[in-house]
């Protein structure tokens, strides 16, 4: 469905990823683990087409979307929900989530899709008149997953959602994400730096060394792996 | 309040005395006074030593204040009262204005300076509100917004003196001019953000004015446009005698002549074109366009990611801001009969940032707040001369030190719960 190839990134002259291959299946849950500046956010914006491949190619159903710009992506179903969740602060819950149903047909469908995330999340739905920044960094997760299947994706872009957020909460994240993938059929694409909870939920993974693919495999098989157990599950993610 | 609290308070008055004095001291303490053949200095240091108490003493004061940590001073309860009041009650107080505005021409004690001094608010508070669109909602700050105002005065006078057409022709085309300006600043600035933006669009607005001042053979340059049409009413000219063929509004409705009806229909017409702004701008926030302005300024990122094409919305933002500024433009033009670059100076563009900024960034009654203490103070002190600039700047370093956010800082959601009662 989604098929990275050899792609190159750089910031300025700095490389960030060194020819990266990658692919996602329809229905998939795809993680991908690595640690801090290995180019896991970069990959994921250049899916986006935030920033650009200078080199390589993403093919998303059989069409080159390299060179295709961000909203365009998102309107062929591609939506990423990005680090630090990106809440518009100031605006209120539903404000939010009728920004995600911007790409959708200019919320023809909206009341629908809105009952359907408020079903996923119902603290939303009592929050819907809150201003995004009054809620907690759990809940400003949930609505920032809420926002990006607004805009009905066929592959949602998750990067980092245990990023600052307290256990319990993580949990519960980390279930939704599961039922996404298998009630509403979405793939998944999950870049995490909590890997053991990464691997658990994956079908298959891939892990990301200074801009490169070192290992892939399926999750429960790279849970196992010694060089991954070594470098990323039992120093820092125990939880 | 604890003593070191007194002990810090002290030492940061005496150090704003320290600043007042290096600057009033060569300001105001050395004057040049011209005697006999020659200049000479004569000092005041007497004045630098009022001003500079004064400083120090109002600095302490609201050291004080701050130290308390809760607000008991007149002025912040005055203000957190007002706010709460016209938050609580925008609905209300926005009729209430509305019924005010258009009441006021007919009031007793309404007379020839009221009227010239409300059509200024209002033509503020119409680029307030023009601005606000892109400052307040998409959230790119504009420092030449005077360029559009300047466009649309430029465009009614110029095709008003040449073609002879009706203000109600060129008033639309004016505002089409000013929004294709707005687009042909936004193509450039589209990766520019905070303050790179703010300095590209201060230069913007400093170009155009320097054109207007050069392209003598069609500004004519520094003399400006003279003999721009009045605006007539539907057809009916405000003239005492009209010319052969043409009736006159006071003929037509058989009133005695008075020069007062064409400021009446002026201020009507700048209360209506302000009004449709702001009708405008709330329809709009509730529209995907208006939303994405707002998302824009939250979060440009974000945007990217969920669809939201951040080159049109800029550029719509850009343009529907523009062609506002050049609606009041045009008003201005036919008001005023004579337009000189003179009049869209960089000072301008400050007034109408400060007003909304100072009125709470978005908040459209906090524009109409905002203009009326602005530039009512302004005019209120006018006898003191050039010395009423000092209103100007106190009138804002009051604002800033009593409502940092605005003077209606909260943002109204576009969404409400019916029956929702905050």
């Amino acid at each position: 469905m989604l098929k990275i190839s050899n792609v190159e990134t750089f910031y300025g002259k700095i490389q960030a990823l060194r020819g990266v291959d990658l692919d996602v299946n329809d229905g998939e849950i795809v993680s991908l683990i690595g640690s801090n500046g290995a180019g896991k956010s970069t990959l994921l914006m250049t899916i986006s087409g935030v920033n650009k491949a200078k080199r390589g190619n993403i093919v998303f159903k059989g069409e080159n979307i390299e060179n295709i710009q961000p909203h365009k992506i998102v309107d062929m179903g591609i939506c990423q929900v990005p680090e630090g969740r990106r809440i518009f602060s100031r605006l209120t819950v539903e404000e939010n989530l009728r920004l995600g149903a911007h790409a959708n047909e200019k919320g023809k469908y909206f009341e629908n899709d809105i009952k359907e995330v408020y079903d996923l999340f119902p603290v939303l739905s009592d929050r819907k008149t809150q201003r995004g920044g009054t809620l907690s960094g759990g809940e400003q997760q949930m609505l920032a997953i809420g926002r990006a299947l607004m805009s009905k994706p066929k592959v949602l872009l998750l990067d980092e959602p245990s990023l600052g957020i307290a256990p319990k909460l993580v949990n519960q994240i980390f279930v939704s994400i599961k039922n996404i993938n298998k009630e509403k059929n979405v793939t998944i694409f999950l870049v995490e730096q909590n890997a053991k909870k990464a691997l658990e939920l994956a079908d298959r993974a891939y892990v990301l060394v200074n801009g490169k693919v070192t290992i892939k495999g399926p999750g429960q098989e790279l849970l196992k792996n010694k060089d991954i157990q070594a470098a990323y599950l039992e120093g820092g993610a125990k939880n | 309040m604890e003593k070191k609290d007194i002990i810090q308070s002290f030492k940061d008055s005496f150090f704003t005395g320290l600043i007042a004095l290096a600057l009033f001291g060569p300001i105001v303490g050395l004057r040049t006074a011209s005697k006999g053949e020659g200049l000479f200095i004569t000092p005041q240091w007497g004045v630098v030593f009022v001003l500079v108490g004064l400083c120090i003493l109002g600095r302490f004061l609201i050291n004080l204040n701050s130290a308390r940590k809760t607000e008991i001073t007149f002025f912040s309860k005055f203000t957190s009262k007002f706010s709460a009041l016209t938050e609580d009650k925008a609905k209300h107080f926005a009729i209430t204005a509305i019924l005010f505005a258009v009441v006021f021409p007919f009031l007793p004690f309404t007379d020839r300076y009221f009227m010239d001094v409300a059509i200024m608010i209002l033509t503020y508070i119409m680029l307030g509100w023009g601005l606000n669109i892109v400052v307040g909602l998409a959230g790119l700050l504009d420092l030449g917004y005077v360029a559009f105002y300047a466009v649309g005065a430029y465009s009614y006078a110029l095709i008003a003196t040449t073609f002879g057409w009706s203000f109600w022709i060129c008033l639309p085309l004016a505002g089409l001019f000013a929004a294709f300006f707005g687009i042909l600043l936004g193509f450039p600035v589209l990766r520019l953000r905070g303050d790179y933006l703010a300095i590209v669009t201060l230069g913007f607005g400093e170009i155009i004015r320097i054109i207007l001042i050069n392209w003598y053979e069609v500004t004519n340059g520094p003399d400006g446009i003279t003999g721009i049409p009045r605006p007539s009413f539907f057809g009916l000219p405000f003239k005492r005698s009209p010319d052969e063929g043409e009736t006159s509004f006071h003929l037509f409705f058989n009133l005695e002549y008075s020069t007062m009806h064409r400021i009446i229909f002026l201020y009507y017409l700048i209360l209506v074109l302000a009004l449709i702004t702001n009708y405008f701008t709330l329809k709009i926030r509730k529209l995907p366009v208006g939303r994405a302005w707002e998302a824009l300024r939250e979060d440009e990122i974000a945007c990217k990611s969920l669809g939201v094409n951040p080159t049109n919305t800029k550029l719509t933002a850009f343009a529907i801001g523009a062609m506002f500024g050049g609606f009041a433009g045009s008003f201005f033009a036919t008001r005023q009969a004579f337009i000189s670059p003179e009049s869209f100076t960089f000072i301008e563009s400050a007034i109408i940032v400060a007003i909304v900024v100072l009125g709470g960034m978005g908040s459209q009654t906090g524009v109409v707040l905002a203009s009326i203490f602005l530039i009512g103070i302004t005019e209120m002190f006018r006898d003191l001369e050039q010395y009423r600039m000092i209103a100007f700047g106190g009138a804002m370093v009051l604002i800033m030190v009593f409502k940092p956010k605005g003077i209606l800082a909260n943002r109204k959601p576009t969404i409400l719960m019916h029956g929702d009662k905050k």
